[in-house]
């Protein structure tokens, strides 16, 4: 004896978050079930076991049935079969495209290519995620990397406009076409520390500043790639390590300003060259690929492994970056102020951002 | 040829890739009317293409309006091979037709294939133009507003209601003619569906045909069904009432809504004397002009004798056929005893009734002349019935004749029914089978039997117009003052065989493919038509017997098992006020009654003390409506059933019956003790399998054993939740191949004016032994407790002066013989053993009987629901009115494989009643969010596909309400604010908060639960109230989340049309939102106002999948039909400019499997009000009532 047929559709498609939760975590019927009965429905709501199968088969069809829509979900807001309201509708979109961290750092900059994907179940493996799950999350990310890669115009907007998301997620998500698209290294081990949400910042600010979109909203071009005009102007830059003079001329206006403000003054004072030719020579190696790659790993060795080994608190980089940048300015003979504030701004939230205590 | 139909291709959407190697599609499209078709031009590679076409222009009769639907047809061009068909859009255009209704379809259709589903939608405006044609009349019946709604629709008042209206057609189902061998199922399917299509639109003409006859303007509780008897035939039959509707003049509607030209019919009524007491039932014999009334009537009542239920169920076999079909009849009427007649109010009617059954004969002035009546013009029809006094002399003369026939008793009233020497024949006749249903006077009913009167029948023809009058009501709730008294239910069934409809196509010299099986019946003795005859007749003489002229709450349906059917019909016997069966002036009315109190008192020789109060009761019942339709209709001492009588307790005055049945929806002023609840009985009987004429003895024989038990069923959950009367008792017979399935679902209420029902008490039959005893206390324990959780769970606390009432000892019949007598009418007991006393106040059930521990088994297995939910079938709960606005309607199937085919009766009843409970838990479970909240409508379905298959389908609403019913004016304003700021939140979402899953729904309820936590409840209360306290805040939360999450997508998606996005505005997506229709199997849509009715929805769907597995199995494969019948019901009511649909139904869903060929096919029929509303809150016209749920629109309709 047994149920052959169980179904059950409303007017208004029900939708339990938590159900919902549950499938998009890659979770079977069974589990799913389990998982609920030990959350304490059954109790709350008089249900038995039976009851709560039912239940969770029938929404997990639903989704099912939903994951075609979601998928292109400008088309969920005007298809005819699922009347979703759209507080709900947004709802589904959020965390259909939610995604965990700790997948996406595993791909970040990676291509996303079947070959990744076919990496997957390491991740999976490692992350303790469900295969299943990565495989949406890994899907979603190339399926807006797709949609956006070749769209004019800048590039939250466009995520946002072509799979509804709210602002926080669209900006993750131009995070990671971000990285995917320029392939930045985040998987060497020194970067292992930095977090996703850490790689999304500098991306936001990269996106914000160093692209082309960043300098004219109305240039038809692509928020994706790097300005490429800037990336030389950059080269320009190295007159603050190569003139003997500028650099330490930019080295006393640092020091007179920060002395008795740190507790590290000494050490920055000694390793104030080193740093600056640090800062400087990546500024002007980006206009190769390979060097882009390796930006935030320049980044860490260059800059931050130095303050971290003299023990530099974030509050005494915070404070040397802004006298750094601030004191080039002053500097009579430093002629490229534009290039060197659109820089250092990027470069200063970046690794105030990377900077872990 | 008054009709010119336009339509414009719009634009299509969504559409699926055809082209495998560009991933798009070549579309064009074909739109067909009749044998017109036209093309539009081919969207080279898109998948959104923009047609936007001229207009294609039909010119058409405007009869073929009504039947065709507009065809449209979405095509991918292929050059070199043929041209691959994407799907179809039915439209069906009748609610363009009705200048009141919707003036231009207009929108997004979803393009339906039967094999794919839902492929993309297109955008289609229809409009037509019909020509002011003064005969247009003739053949068609444009105009004749249709409603599913069995009530007087809410912006409406009723002129008159005219009465019964029917008609069925029939023709071979395309999918079992031969050429379903060599042709696709898509061509199968889609020559059903339009097939279907047409049948209906015909269908509906016709009874349009008959409502203009009978004068009316409307058809109210419009039901219609198919019967798919496989090879032989198919049947569409619909049912309705016929009425005179005006629309009502509101504020808030535009002053063009009423329409000169659609309500001239319904004033010439009015103005006209003609109006005078229309028919309360019309067959007109068009419909079946052939038929010999003789012959038919024989047939019919020969085999309505049986009607006794144990004694009667004999078979006869027809001389002519052969032994083809026997027949089975079981109906009950409820022990509802009733009120001595002379009350005032039911002479009148009376008197109005009689009268009223002859200018039907007016109205059949357009059939042909075989009947000697219809040489009677309308006028002189008219003159010969206007209520004057000579008619009522002369109505009262034929009482002698009638009483000679009965021996021993004195004549019921209703002899005077006959209202007309021509008619006498047909009255006695009935008084014939009134006497013998009612088991009184069985000596000389029986000699009376078949034969002669046969003879007598043959004679006269002319009592066949007697037959054509079926005083049948659709309707289920009734404008105040319309239902006087409820008799009880009252309801037939027949087992047919069906054999092959002779093919129609033979010999048919219409052009037209589709059949009035009427036309070709004459020699034909087996028709549907003339079984549903005989079982209408046999309804309207149970209700007869119970001393009623009416039938309300009257519908039909049938039961199909290979060459095996079961026709159902039920109802409710009522006496029904002429006011709305006549446009009379008050003063007529009363001039009426006391003529024909006088009448009464010469011709009865009851002496009934009541009957000098008469003249003034007239009033008195009107102005304490709440208890006046509990009163008993039927005479005290010829009671056609046993029952036990008490005075009313809430008037005291009149005798009311222990308990109620009826299949009506609580009436709006009926005084109620607490809350009501959804009771089932569930039974299911192993059946030997059998073939042809084995199998309908098989089941004739089954059947009433079947009711029966079903009826004591119903009676012990009644008492066991202390509830004295049942409402909207609907009572469904499966038949399968090995089984028999009976489901009854009913409303339990406690009517404050009937008696309190007693306790169950339980009785062995072996008290020596003592752990026997131990078990039968601990049994009746349980059972006392679970009475006493009841009457707290559901607040009856009936005031406790009730009990000891009255001066006359109640008479406390045995219960025993009580409990299995509750066939009553049919029972051949003499009623006088039933007024013996006994003094116990309990029912009694024997466990020693193996029924009774089944009984008792089911009685304590049914869970109680779950705290802060309702049920009902009725279309709402009584004790409930603080509705609001949040409501889910849904549809939940569930099919049952039983894998251990012998199972004994026990253990099929314990799986089918698991079944329905599990079915119901988990809906309540699905609906735990809109806490506290009601089922309301809750509709059971139930049948036997396949040999070890039970399929349950249930459709209902789950609607909100607002727990704190009883809050000082201070917090009521308050809440109001708080409502007033959550429908304005609504509109800005576009979208009500409706479906609250979790919690983001309805921060009113909550926030009242919360107000409610502060006062001294009782636990379970004090439970729910802190759940909902609970949610509450969960809802706050993510209400404020939601809200944000909100107006960040109003960013980003842009305003329904015009404003485009910012950028790639030109994407399709960037077109209009979509429309939200609200759904409710309700007539109404709590804390709105219907403004508009837009017409009919009718829509018949097959699917079918030859890859099942592929999609999600069975289950799979069917939650997306439903989910595409919903949106395809939607798109529909959207295109007509509508928000919602009320009285939506899913009549029919089929469904068939082979796992093995990976294969399925579904078949659904839906049907429901396409209506536009808006919110109370929105019109600021009146504040808001409190009881807008039960407020009824017709206060107007009283005027008088």
């Amino acid at each position: 004896m047994s149920v052959e047929l169980d179904v059950f559709v409303g007017n208004t498609t029900i939708m339990d978050k938590e159900v919902y939760q549950l499938w998009l975590n890659g979770y079977t019927v069974n589990d799913a079930v389990k998982v609920r009965i030990e959350g304490g429905v059954m109790e709350e709501c008089e249900a038995s076991a039976e009851v709560l199968l039912s239940d969770t088969m029938d929404q997990f069809r639903t989704f099912q049935m939903c994951e075609r829509l979601l998928q292109n979900p400008a088309k969920l807001a005007n298809q005819l079969l699922f009347q979703i309201p759209p507080d709900r509708q947004a709802m589904l979109i959020e965390r259909y495209y939610a995604f965990d961290d700790d997948v996406v750092r595993e791909v970040l900059g990676k291509k996303l290519s079947k070959g990744t994907k076919k990496d997957l179940d390491d991740v999976s493996a490692k992350t303790g995620i469900t295969l299943k799950s990565c495989r949406r999350q890994f899907d979603n990310f190339k399926r807006v990397f797709k949609v956006v890669e070749e769209l004019k115009g800048p590039l939250v907007e466009n995520i946002k406009q072509h799979f509804l998301l709210p602002d926080q997620l669209a900006r993750d998500y131009a995070a990671i076409v971000f990285f995917a698209n320029n392939r930045f290294e985040t998987g060497k081990k020194k970067l292992q520390y930095l977090t996703f949400q850490d790689f999304a910042f500098c991306a936001g600010q990269l996106i914000n500043n160093w692209t082309v979109g960043a300098v004219d909203n109305m240039v038809e071009d692509m928020d994706v790639d790097l300005d490429k005009e800037f990336l030389q102007d950059l080269k320009d830059l190295k007159i603050l390590i190569t003139d003997k003079d500028l650099l330490d001329q930019h080295k006393s206006l640092v020091c007179v300003a920060l002395r008795g403000k740190t507790k590290v003054f000494n050490e920055m004072e000694a390793n104030f060259k080193n740093l600056s030719r640090g800062l400087v020579n990546i500024a002007a190696k980006l206009t190769n690929t390979k060097d882009v790659r390796d930006f935030f790993i320049d980044l860490v060795e260059k800059f931050i492994e130095p303050c971290k080994s003299d023990k530099w608190t974030a509050t005494d980089v915070n404070l040397y970056l802004t006298h750094y940048t601030n004191s080039a300015h002053i500097l009579d003979t430093f002629k490229h102020q534009n290039v060197w504030t659109r820089y250092m701004g990027v470069i200063k939230s970046c690794i105030l951002r990377m900077y872990h205590e | 040829m008054p009709g010119k139909l336009k339509a414009k291709i719009v634009a299509g959407r969504h559409l699926p890739v055809m082209d495998r190697a560009s991933d798009l599609t070549d579309a064009f499209v074909e739109v067909k009317f009749g044998n017109t078709t036209f093309k539009t031009d081919v969207y080279p590679k898109s998948l959104n293409p923009q047609w936007n076409s001229e207009w294609f222009k039909f010119e058409v009769d405007d009869e073929d309006l009504q039947d065709e639907p507009l065809q449209i047809t979405v095509l991918d061009h292929d050059t070199y091979s043929a041209n691959d068909a994407i799907g179809k859009v039915y439209i069906d255009i009748d609610p363009l037709l009705s200048s009141e209704a919707a003036t231009v379809i207009s929108g997004w259709f979803p393009i339906y294939d039967t094999i794919h589903g839902i492929r993309g939608e297109i955008n289609v405006l229809v409009k037509v133009e019909l020509f002011n044609d003064l005969n247009r009349f003739r053949q068609s019946s444009c105009g004749v507003k249709f409603f599913c709604t069995t009530s007087i629709p809410r912006c409406y008042r009723a002129v008159m209601v005219h009465g019964f209206v029917e008609e069925l057609v029939v023709n071979e189902d395309p999918e079992y003619q031969w050429i379903d061998r060599i042709r696709t199922p898509r061509a199968s399917n889609e020559a059903r569906q339009r097939l279907i299509s047409l049948m209906s639109g015909e269908l509906q003409r016709k009874i349009g045909l008959k409502v203009l006859e009978m004068g009316g303007n409307a058809v109210v509780g419009y039901l219609q069904c198919f019967d798919l008897e496989g090879e032989s035939g198919l049947v569409v039959r619909a049912i309705g009432t016929a009425c005179t509707l005006d629309k009502l003049s509101n504020t808030y509607t535009p002053a063009t809504a009423i329409n000169p030209c659609n309500s001239s019919p319904s004033k010439d009524i009015k103005d006209s004397p003609q109006a005078v007491p229309s028919a309360l039932g019309c067959r007109s014999t068009h419909s079946s002009p052939v038929h010999s009334a003789s012959s038919r009537l024989s047939q019919g009542f020969s085999v309505s004798v049986p009607t006794l239920l144990f004694a009667g169920m004999k078979h006869r076999h027809r001389s002519s056929d052969g032994p083809r079909a026997r027949q089975c009849r079981a109906g009950f009427g409820e022990e509802a005893p009733g009120v001595p007649l002379s009350s005032g109010p039911p002479t009148p009617l009376r008197a109005q009734t009689f009268s009223s059954f002859s200018p039907s004969k007016s109205y059949s002035r357009q059939s042909s002349s075989s009947d000697t009546e219809l040489s009677l013009t309308p006028k002189t029809a008219r003159i010969c019935l206007s209520p004057s006094s000579p008619t009522l002399q002369s109505k009262s003369s034929p009482i002698p004749t009638t009483k000679a026939l009965r021996s021993t008793t004195p004549p019921p009233l209703h002899v005077s029914q006959s209202d007309t020497a021509m008619l006498r024949k047909s009255v006695s006749f009935s008084e014939d089978l009134l006497l013998a249903a009612s088991g009184m006077g069985s000596g000389g009913s029986a000699g009376k039997e078949a034969g002669p009167l046969k003879a007598l029948l043959r004679q006269q023809t002319q009592t066949a117009l007697e037959q054509r009058e079926f005083p049948f009501f659709t309707l289920t709730s009734f404008p105040p003052g319309f239902l006087l008294h409820v008799g009880g239910v009252v309801s037939a069934r027949s087992v047919k065989l069906l054999d092959r409809i002779h093919n129609p196509a033979l010999g048919n010299t219409r052009s037209y493919k589709l059949l009035d099986w009427n036309s070709f019946t004459a020699d034909e003795p087996e028709t549907r038509d003339a079984w549903w005859e005989e079982i209408r007749q046999e309804i309207k003489s149970h209700a007869k017997a119970l001393g009623c002229h009416a039938v309300v709450g009257y519908s039909e349906s049938t039961s199909i098992c290979e060459e095996v059917c079961i026709l159902s019909a039920s109802g409710t016997a009522a006496i029904l006020s002429s006011r709305f069966m006549q446009d009379s002036a008050l003063d007529t009315e009363h001039r009426l009654s006391r003529q024909q109190a006088s009448v009464f008192t010469s011709g009865a020789e009851k002496g009934e003390g009541d009957m000098g109060s008469t003249a003034s009761l007239g009033f008195e019942d009107l102005m304490s409506p709440g208890c006046a339709f509990c009163h008993i209709p039927y005479d005290e001492l010829n009671m056609p059933f046993p029952a036990q009588l008490t005075y009313c307790h809430c008037c005291r005055r009149y005798k009311v019956p222990d308990v109620l049945f009826t299949t009506i929806d609580l009436p709006t002023e009926a005084n109620v003790t607490g809350k009501g609840c959804l009771i089932q009985a569930r039974l299911c009987r192993t059946k030997k399998k059998a073939q042809g004429e084995g199998n309908a003895t098989a089941i004739s024989n089954l059947l009433p054993f079947l009711e029966y038990e079903l009826h004591t069923q119903l009676m012990n959950k009644l008492k066991l939740r202390s509830m004295n009367a049942l409402f909207g008792l609907r009572i469904q017979i499966s038949v399968g191949e090995n089984m028999l399935l009976g489901l009854a679902s009913a409303t339990g209420v406690y009517l404050t004016a009937l008696p309190s029902p007693g306790g169950i008490q339980i009785a062995g039959k072996t008290p020596s032994d003592i752990t026997y005893e131990q078990h039968i206390s601990n049994m009746q324990k349980k059972i006392n407790d679970t009475i006493a959780k009841n009457k707290e769970l559901y607040e009856i606390n009936p005031p406790d002066l009730v009990e000891e009432v009255i001066g006359s000892p109640i008479p406390e019949p045995r219960q025993r013989s009580r409990l299995f007598r509750s066939h009553s009418e049919s029972s051949d007991e003499v009623s006088e053993l039933d007024l013996s006393h006994g003094k116990k106040d309990a029912f009694v059930l024997e466990i020693d009987d193996t029924d009774a521990v089944e009984d008792i088994h089911s009685l304590l297995t049914d869970a109680p629901t779950p705290p802060g939910f309702y049920s009902c079938n009725t279309e709402i709960m009584p004790g409930i009115y603080n509705w609001t606005s949040a409501l889910q309607m849904f549809t939940s199937v569930r099919v049952f494989r039983l894998s251990n085919v012998n199972l004994t009766n026990q253990g099929l009843n314990k799986v089918f009643n698991d079944l329905c409970e599990n079915l119901l838990k988990s809906l309540y479970f699905k609906l735990r969010s809109m806490v506290p909240c009601c089922l309301c409508h809750v509709n059971f379905t139930v049948a036997v596909p396949e040999d070890e298959l039970i399929q349950v389908a249930v459709t209902a609403v789950a609607m909100s309400f607002d727990k704190d019913q009883t809050q000082e004016n201070g917090r009521q304003s308050i809440d109001k604010n708080l409502m007033k700021a959550i429908t304005e939140n609504e509109d800005q979402l576009q979208f009500p908060l409706e479906l609250s899953a979790e919690s983001s729904s309805n921060p009113l309820n909550s926030a009242k639960g919360l107000s409610e936590v502060s006062g001294p409840l009782p636990s379970a209360r004090d439970r729910c109230s802190s759940w909902i306290e609970q949610l509450r805040l969960k809802a706050h939360t993510i209400r404020c989340g939601s809200i944000k999450t909100m107006s960040s997508l109003e960013k980003a998606s842009p305003l329904p049309e015009g404003r485009s996005r910012s950028l790639r505005s030109n994407r399709s997506y960037a077109g209009s939102s979509v429309t939200v229709v609200k759904m409710t199997p309700l007539s109404f849509i709590p804390g709105t106002k219907i403004i508009k009715y837009l017409g009919i929805i009718n829509m018949f769907f097959i699917r079918e999948t030859t890859s099942l597995r592929e999609e999600g199995g069975v289950s799979g494969f069917l939650h997306s039909f439903i989910a595409e019948v919903f949106a395809m019901v939607r798109a529909h009511v959207a295109a007509l400019g509508g928000n919602a649909v009320v009285s939506y139904n899913m009549k029919e869903c089929v469904f068939m499997e082979n796992p093995n060929k990976n294969q399925a096919q579904c078949l659904i029929n839906v049907s429901g009000d396409a209506v536009i509303f808006v919110r109370e809150s929105e019109l600021e016209a009146t504040p808001p009532q409190p009881h807008s749920a039960s407020a009824q629109t017709s206060s107007s309709g009283e005027g008088t």
